[in-house]
């Protein structure tokens, strides 16, 4: 006879995440492993949302017609990878209406760097360039996290995003090769968004209590400083393409690691601006609860269209 | 805020002529029409698309995952349902 040795749903679970097996939403998890997640997909469907505000504030002010059609596909995109992080997310339990309403209160982050403001138009292409080039960054390990929708959306999010990122590197090289005028704007630009961006991939790792968990669940595959590190290594040769000056005095190539050293970042700025303190964190909040306001009435209309259309059917059956 | 959430729908799309719808996502709508319409605009920006199906998510049933192990059973042991089992002499040919 054999024994049959019980095996609970946390082994199971654990075997799941070590032979790369993703776990569904219907499968056993952990408790904290889903509040992990809850929190990382809705925060991340949060900045995509936000994310559309600072560009859409130059969509009527595109220099011309081809700028402006593909900034308006762009914000789009946008929008969808926000509703396909929503729709992830809800597959953990929670609702639409309560993240929402978590966003709108404040209790919800989202990405900081959207607490920032674009004050030209060569912001537009540093957004694209840098901030997108960043959630690239973050997001392609993300297409092989350990839970299968949040994977699968990403896997969406980042055919998608190669083309936010060119267009941004396009309108940067643009100006670069422009009047002075326009190259100042493009260095302005760089200079403003440059170090908000190295805050985007979160605290230093010996700061961030969370990370060493969601690795150890895959849902992370690489740490804060790694994903910093790539990052800057990726990016200097292409300011340097463009002409473009680092705004950072400390910047070294070091070739014994094979990547470049960086100056201290401001961590008092990036906590500050979570807190809720940015240049625009305010402004953020309120065009977001100002369109949850004003749309108010479509959506109890649709539904009361849709309910009046179903008792009509019923009753012609 | 609106207390009535608008219901959700899962989204199965054709991407091509020929090929079997295939799930890709989910999407709140008021009813079917708007969930088609929201579907074509989340799903297929770039052409991914020659059709799509929506289902109310309450109206699908689904297997229990943790009783797939002996759900599944019966057909793990049955090898001679695949043309492999059986010794085909190497003299015989086209089969
Ligand atoms: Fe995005
Ligand atoms: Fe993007």
């Amino acid at each position: 006879m054999e024994t049959i040795v019980e095996k609970s749903l946390e082994d199971i679970f654990e075997e799941k995440i070590a032979s790369e097996i993703r776990i569904e939403p219907k499968d056993w998890m952990p408790e904290k492993y889903r509040k992990t997640l809850v929190r990382q997909i809705s925060q991340h469907a949060h900045s995509e949302i936000v994310g559309m505000l600072p560009e859409g504030n130059w969509i009527t002010r595109a220099p011309s017609l081809k700028r402006k059609a593909i900034l308006l596909a762009k914000v789009q995109d946008e929008a969808g990878h926000g509703l396909y992080l929503y729709s992830a997310a809800e597959t953990l339990g929670t609702s639409r209406d309560q993240m929402f309403e978590d966003l709108l209160s404040g209790k919800a982050k989202y990405s900081s760097i959207f607490n920032y403001p674009t004050l030209s138009w060569a912001d537009v292409g540093a957004i694209g360039w840098l901030v997108d080039g960043a959630a690239i960054m973050n997001q392609v390990p993300l297409c092989r996290t350990s839970y299968g929708p949040y994977a699968r959306a990403m896997v969406r999010v980042c055919k998608e995003e190669s083309f936010h990122q060119r267009q941004g590197f396009e309108i940067m090289m643009t100006l670069c090769n422009g009047s002075e005028e326009q190259k100042e704007m493009a260095q302005e630009a760089f200079n403003r968004w440059w170090w908000p961006t190295l805050m985007m991939f979160g605290p230093k790792d010996e700061e961030s209590p969370n990370t060493e968990q969601s690795m150890r669940w895959k849902i992370k595959r690489f740490t804060n400083d790694e994903l910093r590190q790539r990052f800057v290594d990726m990016m200097v040769p292409q300011a340097e393409f463009l002409g473009l000056t680092v705004p950072d005095k400390d910047l070294k190539w070091n070739e014994a690691k094979g990547g470049y050293d960086f100056g201290a970042i401001d961590w008092n700025e990036f906590w500050n601006v979570v807190k809720g303190n940015g240049p625009c964190n305010k402004d953020r909040l309120k065009a977001r609860n100002k369109a949850q306001e004003e749309g108010a009435w479509v959506r109890e209309a649709a539904m009361a269209y849709a309910e009046k259309a179903a008792t009509r059917e019923k009753k012609s059956a | 805020m609106n207390k009535k959430e608008w219901p959700l729908w899962e989204v199965f799309i054709r991407s091509k002529q020929g090929l079997d719808h295939k799930h890709v996502g989910s999407i709140h709508a008021a009813d079917a029409e708007m969930a088609i319409l929201n579907a074509r605009d989340v799903y297929t920006r770039r052409m991914e698309g020659v059709s799509i199906w929506v289902v109310e998510s309450s109206h699908i049933h689904a297997s229990n995952p943790e009783e797939a192990g002996s759900f599944f059973d019966p057909a793990n042991d049955k090898v001679y349902r695949h043309p492999t089992f059986y010794v085909v002499p190497a003299e015989i040919k086209n089969m």
